[in-house]
């Protein structure tokens, strides 16, 4: 089966008087039905790792594919699209847009792919809030929500399009742990329903050795490099 | 609503205060430069008016622009002529009415004669230098505005009294006549003649309403001492603006200096063509300043949107909808502030009109106002293309963001 992403050796260095290599040569693969972590100490190249994989930033050798497709020579408008239709994204910061409601945020990538109609998008946001819970908040702003409801609203949104993998940089980081706990029982919940279907990964960068330890797979690094996990 | 007008109208809003200041400064831009224009055209029109209305559009005199070509010059290609003594001959146009009758058989337009001559005229002992100007009156009212200029008895009345005169209003007020009093007249060649006062003219304009008279052809021929003559025909044409080229024509086949309107007003309407090009200027100044205020307005959203960009690009927003979001803030901006201007510049011209401007030289008069909608439209495309360029140049740099360093910066 396919891979729904794949790393082929892919290094990223920053150019500079001293150059800096973040990601160091590291082949990687993930199938559907996945839930990967990805866990190392700080500065160890994970969420560079996460970034080249959700096509945010570009390999200087290697090669990352998204479902089979090569990506080395798309340009930028070609990546934004892919990443807008099949990839999802949440990062330690909700970055939601501060002035849109929780409904106009989860809205935003259906407008933008414009594959839907606005009832139809309204329809789905609603629903998508609803499953996680915040049906009550769907017109709320973020300013009038807590920490937890934010980062929910967040994976909502990129729920929003129904894509391939969800990529995660630290969703838990700025949470408490009831909160840590609700996101990471959506997560885990967003890969088993969707095992079936076989068409949905999650690839998660932590340093939550409990989340790390939820998920199917772990992925160290160390020196942008693959490494063995330490235990 | 479409995705990129919600997002920037959402961003317009949430900042009023900012909004209402790069609004008010396009506003402003845009008011003043109609008020402007409004002002500065319309005065400009009221003044070529006035000239063309006072003054017969094409001029046909006596003169001649060069010296009678010599037989020799045609017989011989090398002739240089020196001191050649100019003939003595009496001024004025020789056969008027035959003169008069060629020109209107090509539809010149409408022609009249004038007989211009000085005289002396004398009132209740006192006696006042005045301008007196022989007119045909059935011709005169098609070449200029002295029918409608009569205040008091007709244009006609020249006719019902042997020797009749008009006197401008001002000039009968000086010396105290009035309608049927007997004036003297006493020409440059010394001939007296008395005539009747039977009406007042009143052009609005004091230096000819204090100086000038009328008579018939006859009467001013007489005082002037050219019988049979006159020293001016004056042709209005159907179009003002193609005085030049009859002028040409009809000099062409008079022989007579035939000066159109443009021709005598050279310096002045060269003057107009630079007033336009100051008033332009600053127009564009002033719109350019308050495409300063847009652009720093811009500018500001973008660098506190820094991380609202990223993350929409990292969702796959397209780098041309980034960008378009904030042109179309610029745009918003310009829409707004192209409204107001609008309604601004449309009062300000009405406000400025209601201004009552008198002059010593001329009767109290508005300031005139050009009410032309190509104004509002230069002034509102031109700050529109404005807000659109200032919301650009943020915006491209909005676009060129890479999300991933934002990102990085952020987590």
């Amino acid at each position: 089966m396919t891979p729904l992403i794949e790393a082929r050796g892919i290094t990223r260095i920053i150019d500079g008087v001293t150059p800096t290599t973040l990601v160091a040569g590291i082949d990687f693969s993930m199938a559907a039905g996945e839930f990967v972590a990805i866990t190392g100490p700080s500065g160890s190249g994970k969420s560079s790792l996460l970034y080249l994989l959700g096509l945010l930033d570009i390999p200087t050798q290697g090669e990352v594919l998204v479902n089979g497709r090569p990506t080395r020579d798309l340009d930028e408008e070609a990546r934004a699209a892919m990443r807008l239709s099949q990839l999802g994204f949440v990062f330690q910061f909700h970055f939601l847009l501060p002035e849109f409601s929780a409904m106009e945020n989860v809205m935003l990538p259906m407008r933008a792919l414009g594959k839907r109609s606005e009832a139809q998008m309204r329809k789905r946001a609603f629903e998508i809030l609803d499953s996680l819970g915040l049906a009550d908040h769907a017109f709320k702003r973020p300013d009038q929500m807590s920490g937890g409801q934010r980062q929910r609203v967040a994976i909502a949104r990129s729920l929003a399009n129904d894509p391939l993998v969800i990529l995660a940089d630290e969703p838990t980081g700025n949470l408490d742990t009831h909160s840590s706990a609700q996101v990471l029982a959506i997560m885990r919940g967003i890969v088993d329903s969707s095992r079936d279907s076989d068409r949905k990964a999650i690839v998660i960068v932590t340093h939550d050795l409990d989340l790390a330890a939820k998920a199917d797979r772990r992925v160290h690094i160390v020196d942008g490099k693959i490494a063995a996990t330490p235990y | 609503m479409n995705l990129v007008l919600s997002i920037a109208l959402t961003h317009v809003r949430a900042r009023v205060r900012q909004t209402i200041v790069g609004v008010i400064g396009v506003a402003t831009g845009v008011g003043f430069s109609v008020m402007m224009a409004a002002l500065m055209e319309g005065s400009q029109n009221d003044f070529v008016t006035q000239l063309v209305d006072a003054l017969p559009h094409i001029s046909v005199t006596d003169q001649r622009r060069d010296p009678p070509r010599q037989p020799s010059q045609d017989a011989y290609d090398a002739v240089e002529i020196r001191g050649l003594s100019t003939p003595v001959t009496r001024p004025g146009i020789k056969n008027p009415y035959a003169i008069i009758a060629s020109i209107e058989a090509w539809g010149a337009g409408a022609v009249a004669p004038s007989v211009q001559s000085r005289a002396v005229l004398r009132f209740a002992g006192r006696d006042t230098a005045a301008s007196v100007i022989g007119v045909d009156p059935r011709r005169e009212i098609y070449v200029s505005k002295l029918g409608t200029q009569i205040v008091s008895g007709s244009l006609d009345d020249l006719y019902k009294t042997s020797n009749a005169i008009i006197l401008g209003s001002g000039l009968a007020r000086k010396i105290g006549a009035r309608v049927g009093n007997s004036v003297t007249l006493v020409g440059g060649v010394g001939r007296a003649v008395s005539a009747n006062v039977v009406a007042l003219s009143h052009s609005g304009v004091n230096q000819i309403d204090e100086t000038q008279s009328y008579t018939l052809l006859k009467t001013a021929q007489i005082l002037a001492g050219q019988t049979g003559l006159v020293n001016e025909i004056r042709i209005k044409t159907p179009d003002a603006m193609e005085a030049r080229d009859i002028a040409l024509r009809v000099e062409r086949e008079t022989g007579y200096k035939a000066l159109s309107w443009l021709e005598a007003n050279e310096d002045l309407m060269s003057a107009f063509q630079i007033r336009n090009f100051i008033m332009f200027a600053v127009v564009g100044a002033i719109l350019l300043v308050a495409s300063f205020g847009t652009y720093n307005i811009i500018s500001t959203i973008t660098h506190e949107k820094t991380r609202d960009i990223a993350i929409m690009k990292s969702i796959g927003l397209p780098a041309k909808i980034v960008r378009r979001i904030f042109v179309v803030e610029g745009l918003v901006i310009g829409v707004l502030g192209v409204v107001i201007g609008w309604a601004l510049g449309f009062a300000m011209s009405w406000g400025m009109g209601q201004v009552e401007f008198k002059s010593p030289f001329m009767d109290a008069t508005r300031l005139p106002i050009l009410y032309s909608p190509l104004h509002y439209a230069i002034a509102g495309g031109v700050a529109l293309a404005a807000s659109a360029v200032a919301g650009y140049f943020p915006a491209r740099k909005a676009a060129s963001l890479r999300p991933v360093e934002i990102i990085r910066g952020a987590s």
